[in-house]
This record gives C-alpha cells, sequence and structure tokens, in this order.
C-alpha cells in the first residue's frame, strides 16, 4: 500500500508531461509562424501566429536578475544567522526569513505594483546616469513612467527566492564538521578566514545547487511577475524600461480569453515552462547527489 | 620554541612584545569614524544636489565601511581589515533581507487595516458593487478554507504513506530511488503548470466544470511533495533501536510502524503536514485557472455548473479586486485587495505559528 502511495508521485508527473503534450500538440500543428522565434502571441487569429521568444527572454531575464541580486544576500544572511549573530537570537531570526517564504506571491505582487515600482524612480535614473553607457540600463522615463519593468519584478523575485536559498545554504554551512572550524581557529584564523578556509569550500556545491532551486522558482513563479510587467510581446533590451512576459504570465493574462487554439498555446507555452524547471532541478538534483557521495 | 612562534602571527601583534591585543583599533575608534563620516556626508549633502533619505544612507554605510577598511589595513594590517570588511557586508546583507521584510509587513498592515473589521469578514460581495466601498470577502474565506482542507485531506495521508515506504521499504531499492528522484522534481514545478495539468486533465479532456474541487485538486500535488520530505525528515529521525525492540518483541513490520514509529514521530509529520497547508493556503497561481469568480457565499466545493458558480477563493479575490482597480491604487477595490491580503497573511501566520507550537507541544510530551 505504501507502494502504491509512493507511485502516485510518479503517476502525476508522468500524467503531467502526457496531458499536456496531448493538448499542446495541435495547437503547434497549426501554428503559422515558428514557435521558437515569433514573439507575438495572435494564437486565435487566423492563421494563428504565436511563439515564446519574448517570454523566453523575460522569463529568464528576470530570473536571471533575482538570482545575481538574491544569491550574495542570501549566502551573507545565512553566514550571519549561523556565525555572526548572537547564538540566542539565531534561530528567532531563521524563523524570520522563514515568514519571508510564507507572503504569498500575490502580496509581493500587491506590494511591488504599490510601493517598490515608485520608489524605485530615484535608483533607476541613477543607473541611468552612471551606468546608461551598457544600454541595458539605460532608462528614457516618458517610456516607463511607472517603472513596471523587469529590474522591478526581477528585484520582487530576488526577495521571494531568498528564503530558500537562504535556508539550504544554512542547512549545508550546518553540516560542516565542528573540528575542521576549530582545526582553523586553532591556527589564529579571524572569524571571515576561518569561513573562507573551512565552511565556504564544503559548502560551495550546496550553495550551487540552492541557488539552481531558487532559479526554478523564479522561473515558475507567476502572479508577482505578472502585476510587475505590463504585457507586451516584444523583446526590449533595456532592463529598466516597460514591458515583457514571462511563461507564467502569458498563462495568467490570455487565460480568460483564450480560444480553443489559444488554450492549446498557453498549454504549449506551460509545457516548455514545466520542461525548463525539470531541467534546471534536475541540474540542482545531479550537483546534490555528486556532492554527497564525495 | 614556545606555541605562539609556530603560528605565524598577524603583523603588528606580537613584534611589540604587548601580545595579542596590541595595536588594534581601540575600543572607540568605530564610534569615532561613524561620527566623522556622517558629517562629511552631511556636509556633501548640503553642498550638492543629492538628497534623499535612501542615497544618504547608502552613502554614508559606504563612506564607513570604507574608512574602517582603510583604517585598518594601515593600523592592523590587510588580514583584519578584510575580516571586518566581510562582517561589515555580512551585516550588510541582513539588513538588506530584513528591510523588505519589515517593508511589506509594515505596509500591507497599514494599508490593510482601514478596511478590516466585523462586516468584512462577516459579508459576501453579492450583489455589491466592486467599484465602492462595502461588501465583505467571507465568501472567499469559506472557500479558501474548504479548498485547503480538501487538499490536505488528499495530500496528508498520501505523503505520509509515501514518506513510510521511503523510510521503512524503500532501502536501497531501484523504486524507492526513481520516487526519492522525482519528488524532488515535482517541488520545482512551478504551480501554474500545476493548474494548468489540472485545467487540461481535470476540465478539457474529462470534461469537468471549474470548482473549488479542481483547485483543491491542484493544490494537493503542490502540496505532496512538502508533506512527503518532511514526514520522511520526521521518520528518519526515530532511532533504530525502537524499531528493533519492537521486532525483537515478535511484532510485523507493519505492527511496528503503526505502534512505535508512526506515534513517535507524530508530533513532527503533524508540523509538517500543517507548514504545508500555510505554504499551499496563499497559492494563487493554479486557482486563477481553476477557480471562478462568484459573488456569493458558496459551501459547495463541488458547485461549477451554470446554476451555481464555482467557489471563491482568497487568493483569487485579490487579483480579481486588483485587476478591477485598474492601476488606481486608491480606489475602494485596490483597498480591498489589500484587506484581503492582509487577512490571508494573518491565515497563514496562523497556521505556521499553530505548527510551530504542535512542534513544540510533542517535544516536550516526549
Amino acid at each position: 500500500m505504501t507502494a502504491a502511495a509512493s507511485g502516485v508521485v510518479l503517476l502525476t508527473m508522468a500524467a503531467i508531461t502526457v496531458f499536456l503534450i496531448y493538448r499542446a500538440v495541435p495547437a503547434l500543428r497549426g501554428n503559422a509562424a515558428n514557435f521558437f522565434t515569433e514573439q507575438r502571441w495572435d494564437a486565435d487569429g487566423t492563421p494563428p501566429r504565436f511563439g515564446i521568444a519574448a517570454a523566453f527572454y523575460f522569463t529568464v531575464l528576470t530570473s536571471a536578475i533575482a538570482i545575481v541580486l538574491a544569491v550574495p544576500v542570501a549566502v551573507g544572511v545565512a553566514l550571519f544567522i549561523n556565525y555572526y549573530a548572537p547564538r540566542r537570537l539565531s534561530s528567532g531570526l531563521g524563523y524570520m526569513v522563514e515568514l519571508l517564504a510564507a507572503v504569498p506571491s500575490i502580496v509581493y505582487g500587491l506590494w511591488g505594483f504599490t510601493f517598490l515600482a515608485p520608489h524605485l524612480t530615484g535608483l533607476v535614473s541613477w543607473l541611468d546616469r552612471w551606468f546608461g553607457w551598457t544600454i541595458v540600463l539605460r532608462y528614457r522615463p516618458e517610456s516607463a513612467p511607472n517603472n513596471y519593468s523587469p529590474l522591478t519584478a526581477g528585484i520582487v523575485l530576488a526577495i521571494m527566492i531568498l528564503p530558500i536559498i537562504c535556508s539550504i545554504s544554512r542547512e549545508v554551512f550546518q553540516r560542516v564538521p565542528r573540528e575542521q572550524i576549530e582545526a582553523a581557529q586553532a591556527l589564529g584564523a579571524y572569524r571571515w578566514e576561518t569561513i573562507r578556509m573551512a565552511v565556504l569550500p564544503l559548502g560551495r556545491a550546496g550553495v550551487i545547487s540552492a541557488s539552481i532551486l531558487g532559479l526554478g522558482r523564479a522561473l515558475g513563479e507567476t502572479l508577482a511577475v505578472t502585476m510587475l510587467l505590463s504585457t507586451a510581446f516584444a523583446i526590449n533590451i533595456h532592463f529598466t524600461e516597460t514591458g515583457g512576459v514571462t511563461f507564467a504570465s502569458i498563462i495568467a493574462l490570455k487565460y480568460g480569453e483564450a480560444g480553443p487554439t489559444g488554450t492549446g498555446a498557453l498549454i504549449a507555452a506551460g509545457l516548455c515552462l514545466f520542461l525548463l524547471t525539470l531541467a534546471v532541478n534536475f541540474a540542482a538534483n545531479v550537483i546534490v547527489r555528486r556532492n554527497k557521495v564525495a | 620554541m614556545t606555541v605562539t612562534q609556530l603560528v605565524r602571527r598577524p603583523r603588528g601583534s606580537s613584534s611589540d612584545g604587548r601580545g595579542l591585543l596590541a595595536r588594534g583599533l581601540g575600543r572607540y575608534v568605530p564610534y569615532a569614524t561613524a561620527a566623522v563620516v556622517l558629517a562629511l556626508v552631511a556636509l556633501l549633502f548640503a553642498g550638492t544636489d543629492l538628497n534623499g533619505m535612501p542615497s544618504f544612507v547608502a552613502i554614508a554605510g559606504l563612506g564607513y565601511v570604507l574608512a574602517q577598511t582603510v583604517l585598518s589595513v594601515v593600523i592592523e594590517g590587510r588580514r583584519r581589515a578584510v575580516d571586518r570588511l566581510v562582517t561589515a557586508l555580512v551585516y550588510a546583507a541582513f539588513m538588506a533581507a530584513a528591510l523588505p521584510l519589515l517593508l511589506i509587513c509594515w505596509y500591507t498592515i497599514q494599508r490593510g487595516i482601514a478596511m478590516v473589521d466585523l462586516t468584512f469578514l462577516t459579508h459576501s460581495m453579492f450583489r455589491v458593487n466592486p467599484q465602492e466601498h462595502g461588501g465583505g470577502i467571507y465568501h472567499a474565506i469559506v472557500g479558501t478554507l474548504i479548498q485547503v482542507a480538501l487538499a490536505s485531506v488528499l495530500a496528508a495521508p498520501l505523503g505520509i504513506l509515501t514518506a513510510i515506504y521511503l523510510v521503512e521499504y524503500g532501502m536501497g531499492r531501484r523504486f524507492a530511488r526513481v520516487v526519492n528522484l522525482f519528488v524532488d522534481v515535482m517541488t520545482g514545478v512551478p504551480s501554474i503548470v500545476v493548474g494548468l495539468f489540472i485545467f487540461t486533465a481535470w476540465i478539457l479532456v474529462l470534461g469537468f466544470n471549474k470548482s473549488g474541487l479542481a483547485g483543491a485538486l491542484a493544490l494537493a500535488i503542490v502540496m505532496l511533495p512538502l508533506v512527503i520530505r518532511s514526514a520522511e525528515q520526521m521518520l528518519r529521525l526515530v532511532p533504530d533501536d525502537l524499531r528493533e525492540a519492537a521486532y525483537a518483541l515478535g511484532a510485523p513490520k507493519w505492527r511496528t510502524i503503526t505502534s512505535v514509529v508512526l506515534p513517535t514521530a507524530l508530533g513532527g509529520v503533524v508540523t509538517g503536514v500543517m507548514l504545508a497547508v500555510a505554504r499551499i493556503a496563499g497559492e494563487t497561481a493554479p486557482l486563477l485557472l481553476l477557480v471562478g469568480i462568484n459573488q456569493r457565499i458558496e459551501f459547495n466545493p463541488f458547485a461549477g455548473q451554470e446554476a451555481q458558480r464555482p467557489q471563491e477563493s482568497l487568493p483569487t479575490l485579490i487579483f480579481e479586486q486588483f485587476g478591477v482597480a485598474a492601476g488606481n491604487t486608491d480606489a475602494p477595490p485596490f483597498q480591498r485587495a489589500w484587506s484581503a491580503a492582509l487577512v490571508l497573511i494573518i491565515l497563514i501566520g496562523l497556521l505556521s505559528l499553530m505548527a510551530r507550537l504542535v512542534a513544540r507541544f510533542a517535544r516536550t510530551a516526549r
């Protein structure tokens, strides 16, 4: 009986794959454009033309921004809680970080929309002033008056994936043998030197896989991104300007108005997202497992 | 040769004969540095067109770290300076993480508290114009509670059984290894994909309607791997001695599991299930596809025919009201969204608090 219950996990995963493919294929057959290079999403037109180029670009962009911002902070917080904070505070602080994970994504969306975006104007103009030469950070206020941009979405995503990266990193750091830390301290190492010599080398693989898991979360996050990006099915290389759709936000936005082909097209987009996160999670798993053997 | 001579001391600490405490930045140096930096930055802000609290804090913080590092390099040597620098960075990272949490809590309470009263909690939106004040979210609270309860009823037994299989029967079997891998992978499947899957399978292929039940099915799939992982961890904590003692008494395996292993791990397993419940209570994406828009109170999760509209839920209500407000952050629907968000957060907070209490209670009982 317990084995049968475990079978449900495999069955569910198989069913997800089969049903999504089964419903996506007819829509993909009828697609007049190249699914991988078309940016527009006109799935219910005649002939239907839709593609995931824009969604792929913005999904990867927002997640990449999130990872770049979240990983250093998360590792810093993990180090702080484990090694810098007073011992009595550390479990309370850990609970606080878990609280961040408990906030529903829709609340992050609301907060990003009403609070964060309007407050980012200063940062965005500053980035434009000093880093405008990178082109990607160039900012024209008239084209993005509200800061509902991939950068804002990336920042909110970073806050959302911070807890998972932080808690996994903490777990990994805790597994470092005490003797190693004490040995480093006995050599007269300062706290940072102890961490660099004893903790980080052993924790590196764990931090990498934690980051990949965080990346998986960011890729599939729906509501916050949907609320923060104003829909635009065209690739815009300026990070701080309005626009963008991700796989998840296409589904959330277009779902209500989709006809038969449109629904199939959305399922195809969902399938892409599914495969993308699957690949990412498998990668994280492989790293964890390889590290366990070593 | 003494031990201290074997270890190379940082520059300036052993040569002058004053021992380990020699030539550090004194106790007052950090405060003095901070004061000087603050004064300089204030002068800078007065003299140039820089303004605003965030940039002041950023520049002052950066200036302090810089000054401290330079001082430390000069007086204490490179190693100590690097240590101080990293310490400052780690503290900064912690503040960078704590700030959004505080801001979100503060802002949600500030925006949400205005509308939350007894009427709001006990009335539905039936025959209320969402553009105006009035109405409440009772129908959504009812929907969320019923859907989450249904999902837990589906996912908790399955999850615990799977965990028992993995811990007690799996033991290096190929099937168990595969299940183990797929539990990990399942944890990472985005919830919107789960919603899309239920939409495809349940609604498109099997021909059912949107309903609270469809939402609960998706929530159950999201919840399943969470339950499995936490229950598995708890079962692994049960010492093997207990199992062996039961075997020695002649108890068969199933008996050992039901009367020794499970009771021992019960507190932890319940905590894990409740934390998983707290996680899915705020899940929005799958419900968006599966649960309908409904202004009335609907206790029946199976409702979804033409006559009865499918159950509402809290997260979808928030998203709907957000949509109705159409970007006008002062409109009544937007305030309603914030108030509903506050109620949702409190609900989730209560659930995880209860989970913590169960965990503590179980630990003292043992």
